[in-house]
Formats: structure tokens, sequence, C-alpha cells
């Protein structure tokens, strides 16, 4: 230590950051050698003090988020630990709560479309289709064939789209760094096509009650028909690469067992249940749109660990390249939206020629359409699982409430049994294979 | 979903166990449901669950609505689900509201929070959702083993998602209006 007394310079000389910068290198005093020279013995490495609690003996509370990397959100948990061991497991939520149920009530139907796409904000288009279909079922209108099968097509491309944003980051919290760039470039391919039919990346908005908004323009026939016929290599390049790895299967093999009953008692459903040997599908076991049509597999695993909940989703968008092919085959000629001008807004062009049309769009754009008295909770299969939509109309243009069982929120109550007895490595890893986006769970 | 007849049938087997149970069945859009007596709800429930022939054993969804200005004002949804037989029924157990009305003894009227039994120790599922449904209506599950506010923030006061609760904002914080904000730096 410099005296305190001396002047400027003096210090300066004497310093020896700036000693080095005038390319003098300086001598450092060792601060243990007078003490090594009175003859005391140095320890290096952690103390051993006999009688003190083992370092992994402590129970220690901690907080895991909500800023943390590895929640895919702003999820926080509230984590107890003996050194590496979880011993219990708190989830709290609500830190992007935004309150979309009760905006919706303040929006006619149609304006509480957008609102109710960005809760689970990758399965945009299956929220879209759980509110519209139960306003749909309110009104008792049926859609024509092709909205049905243009619903089903960007419902399954919405569906690898979100398979494919797990993937790359579930595989990115257990190390895997370059399988988020191939995931997010097949990804972004997918959102192109959105683009193309909708005008919009994410939330598109193209669901409409009664249909779709509009055809799918020139050239995207062609632009998906490319698509599925590179997925399938791609996911085979995926699995080639995780599970030829490993980090990885030591990582998720046998990890986060959960059995079906208990499973089932949560209220568990989608990629986790399969994987758990439950072949529960909604879109199999109560076919909605044009799924009854279609043929495709529900892929099961047998264990239900995090390698199998892997498995199932890999396998599950090699399903939906296959209803793709089918529907894109299958897709009938037609209108689009459906002809109940009550509902649904006139054609562009009528509007010049047809009062009746003028009146109509003019009563839907400023009142927008009433739906009669009733209540109705209208299921889909979203990639997470069973999403359902609440609507309570009571005959007037906006509806009195409307409430979305989201699966994430359902699937976070199972995330503590998966999680206690196992390491903190373990949870991070059963957290990534529970994929819950928090903008479902919060609303 | 059980067609108009079966729903009868269910009905009247509920009553016979114990009679006054369902009030009212309802049969819409292809939605069959039952109007419960709220007090009794966990009858009707674990009926429906254990009894062979029913086995309506997955709870899919619990959920709360205000149907204000109607009369009994609450209700909670119970969504079940035979896996089976690929069939829903919905219980609804109507609630009234206790803060209307001079309250004679107890807290003032307006603290008086309607409530139902929890259905936690049946559906082990039904904890989250009860939650939220306490959170945004202020309905009590009595039994609840955690019946803490969930979304919201645990000071908060009120129960947003009643028809009657004002949807309101905080004003947005810029630079330029900080002062004139009131009393912000709380």
């Amino acid at each position: 230590m410099a005296d305190p007394t001396l002047r400027d310079e003096e210090l300066r000389d004497e310093d020896p950051l700036f000693a080095t910068k005038r390319g003098v290198r300086p001598e450092v005093e060792d601060p243990l050698a007078p003490l090594v020279e009175a003859g005391a013995t140095i320890e290096t490495g952690p103390p051993d003090v006999e009688g003190e609690l083992e370092p992994e003996q402590e129970v220690m509370t901690i907080n895991m988020g909500p800023h943390h990397p590895a929640t895919h959100g702003v999820l926080r948990l509230i984590v107890t630990l003996r050194g590496e061991e979880v011993l219990d497991l708190k989830p709290i939520i609500g830190y992007v709560h935004t309150g979309i149920e009760k905006s919706c009530e303040q929006k006619s139907y149609w304006k509480a479309i957008p609102f109710v796409e960005r809760m689970d904000y990758l399965a945009y288009f299956f929220n879209m289709q759980a509110f519209c279909g139960c306003v749909e079922r309110l009104l008792e209108l049926e859609i024509p064939d092709r909205a049905s099968y243009l619903r089903v097509i960007h419902m399954e491309l919405n569906r690898i789209h979100s398979h494919l944003v797990w993937l790359g980051t579930s595989a990115l919290d257990l190390g895997a760094i370059s399988m988020f760039w191939y995931c997010f470039r097949e990804r972004d391919a997918v959102l192109d096509m959105f683009e193309m039919s909708a005008g919009q990346r994410m939330h598109t908005r193209y669901f409409q009650v009664g249909g779709v908004f509009e055809d799918i323009p020139l050239g995207f026939e062609q632009k998906l028909r490319d698509f599925i016929s590179i997925l399938p290599s791609r996911v085979d390049q995926y699995e080639a690469l995780l599970d030829n790895n490993e980090i990885f299967l030591r990582r998720t093999k046998g990890v986060g067992i959960v059995s079906r009953e208990r499973l089932l008692e949560l209220g568990v459903t989608g990629p986790l249940l399969r994987a758990a040997g439950e072949p529960w599908d909604l879109r199999k076991a109560d076919p909605y749109l044009a799924y009854g049509d279609l043929e495709f597999k529900i892929p099961v695993g047998t264990v239900g660990d995090g390698y199998d909940r892997y498995r199932v989703r890999l396998a599950e968008m090699r399903e939906s390249v296959r209803i793709l092919e089918q529907a894109l085959d299958g897709l009938p000629e037609g209108p689009w939206m459906a002809s109940d001008r009550k509902v649904v807004l006139p054609p562009r062009d009528e509007l010049s020629t047809s009062m009746e049309s003028l009146i109509h769009h003019f009563k839907l754009v400023t009142e927008g359409f009433r739906v009669p008295p009733g209540e109705l909770y209208y299921p889909i299969e979203s990639p997470r699982g069973e999403l359902g939509c609440f609507v309570v109309a009571d005959g007037s243009a906006k509806p009195a409430r409307v409430h979305m069982r989201d699966p994430s929120f359902t699937n976070l109550q199972a995330l503590r049994e998966m999680c206690v007895g196992g390491y903190v490595a373990d949870l991070i890893q059963n957290l990534a294979m529970l994929d819950p986006i928090l903008g479902g769970i919060d609303r | 979903m059980p067609d108009a007849p079966g729903l009868e049938l269910i009905a009247q087997e509920i009553n016979g166990v114990r009679d006054g149970t369902v009030t009212e069945t309802a049969l819409e859009h292809g939605r069959a449901s039952l109007i419960v007596d709220p007090a009794k709800v966990l009858d009707v429930l674990s009926w429906l669950r254990d009894t062979p022939g029913q086995e309506y054993t997955f709870l899919s969804s619990v959920h709360a609505a205000d149907y204000l200005p109607a009369a009994p004002r609450f209700a909670v949804h119970y969504e079940l689900l035979n896996r089976d037989r690929v069939e829903r029924i919905n219980v609804k157990a109507l609630l009234p509201d206790p803060a209307v009305g001079p309250s004679l003894d107890g807290p003032p009227a307006e603290e008086q929070l309607p409530a139902i039994p929890s259905c936690v120790e049946l559906f082990p599922t039904a904890d989250f959702p009860e939650r939220e449904a306490y959170d945004m209506f202020g309905i009590v599950f009595e039994g609840h083993p955690d019946l803490r506010r969930i979304l919201m923030p645990e000071d908060y006061e009120g129960w947003p998602q009643r028809r009657d609760f004002p949807v309101g904002g905080d004003p947005v914080l810029f630079t330029h209006n900080e002062i004139e904000t009131p009393r912000w730096f709380e």
C-alpha cells in the first residue's frame, strides 16, 4: 500500500498500474510471503472442518427465474435443493398475465380473434380455431369444405413450426447449439408460407368465423409441396444428430418419468401423455374439421421419459407431413367462406352494386354479428395438448366470457412430480421436454 | 356426449342417491349439462367418476363464469370426459352472490365471497384452475390445499374478471408525464 501522504506524481511512480503503462514490469509483492516466512502453513482448496455440515447436506431454497434462459419464458421456480438434488419445486406464474380473457369481453366476436391468437404464441392457428370453432358451433354455422381443408393445412404447418421451435430451444438447453440454427431454418420456411397466405408471419388472423379470410395464393401449393418433400429428410438429420449424441441420450433417457395414471390424474394431455403410452389425440378420438377424412397415426412412447417425449414429437412432425400431403391432394375447390351474410363480410365487388350487401357490410363492421345466447366448451388438439375454448354468449355482439383451457397451464402441474428426486440438470431437461409456453399459461 | 334420455337418466340416478342434487339438465349445441346444487357438487363429481357405466374419469377443465345480471350470479363449470366412449359432460354449479343484500352478522356484505367445495381431492388437476377461478372471480374453493392468487400479484385487490369490474389501466409512464402521473413513485 502506497503512503497516502505522497504527492501525486510520486504515487504514480509507485503504482504498479502506471508503471506497467510505461513498459516496466511491476514487482508485485506476494501478500502471503511474510506469513510463510514466519512459518505459517497456507492451505489452498476448500476448508475441511470437522463437525460442520457437509455442503451437499445443506437444504437450500433458490429462485430459478423469472429471467432464466432455460425457462422458455418468464417462469419462476422456487426450488428446494439439497446439494444437487431437487427436494421440492413450486412454479410461480403470472408474470406475463395480460388479461386477454377480460379484454375479449370488450370486443365484438370478430375483433376478439387477434386477442385469443396471442395467448399461446407458438400455436396461433390453434387458438384461432378453438375460438372460431366455438363461435361457429354457437351460431350453428357450417364452414365450407375448402375452408376446413385450408384450416387443417395451416394448423399442421403450425404444429410443425411449434415442434421445430421446441426442438431447437430444448436441444439448446441440453447444450446442442447447432440444432437451434437448423430448426429455425425450417421454421423460417413455414413462416414464409404463412406470410404468403395471410400476409403475416406470426399472429396471422387468417381464420375467420365462417372460414378463412382469403384463398391461398398462386404458388403456395408448389411451395408447400417443396417444403413437405424436404422436411422428412431434415427430421432424419435432426434425429441422426441427436440420437448419436451421448450427452443428449444420457440426459434424457430414464429422466422425468411419471406414470400414465398419474399424468391422467394431473390432467396432462398432448405429447407428454402420448409419450407415456396413452394413445389419446383429439384429432383421432373426436375428429373436427377435415381430420376425419385424413389418414395418420398417433405416435406413442413406452416409458414416458424425456427421450420418449422427444421421439413422439419428432414422429408427430412426420405425421403432420403425411396429413399435409393428403390435405393438399384432397383440397376441394369452392368457396373458402360461408355464405351467411349475417355473419360473413360480403365480397368487395358486391358493395358497389348491391345496397343489401352494403348494409350488411356496414352492420358487420360497426356492430359485428350477434350470437344467440348459449355457452359451449370446444376442445381441439394443439401441439401441447387439449386446447379448449369456453365461450358464453349473451345474445349481444360481444362475448360475455371467453376462457381458454390452455394445455401448458395444466401440464405445468406435472413438473413437480417429474423433477422431485432428480438433479438440477434434470430439472432443465424436464422443463425443456414439457414445452411450456408462458404466453399460454398466463394469458 | 350423452343424448337427451341418457342425460335424464343420469340426473334421475344422481337424484335417487341424494335428492335435490341435480336441479336441471340442459342439452345445447351437442353439449350435455347437469346444473347442480353447489353444496353437493362433490357427490355429483365422484358419482360420475366412480359409477360403473359412467366413468367420467378425466377432468378437462374447471372454469368459472359471471352471469351478471342473472340471479344466481356465478357458475363453476366442470368439463368431464370419458376417454373410452369419447363422451363429455358438463357439471355446472350455480352460486349466488352473498354480497347482495344487507349482512346481518359477520363481515360487511361486500367482503363476503361465494364458496364451493374444492375437488382437488377427487381430481388433482383442479389445483391450478381452481386457483385461477379464485383469483379472477373471488370464488372460494373450500378445502383447497393452497388457495392463493395465481396470475395476479398477491397484493392485488378485487376480482378482475367479474363483469362489474371496470376495464381500466395504469397510465403509461413517460418522461414527459412523470410529474403529472400521480404518485407514480410509490
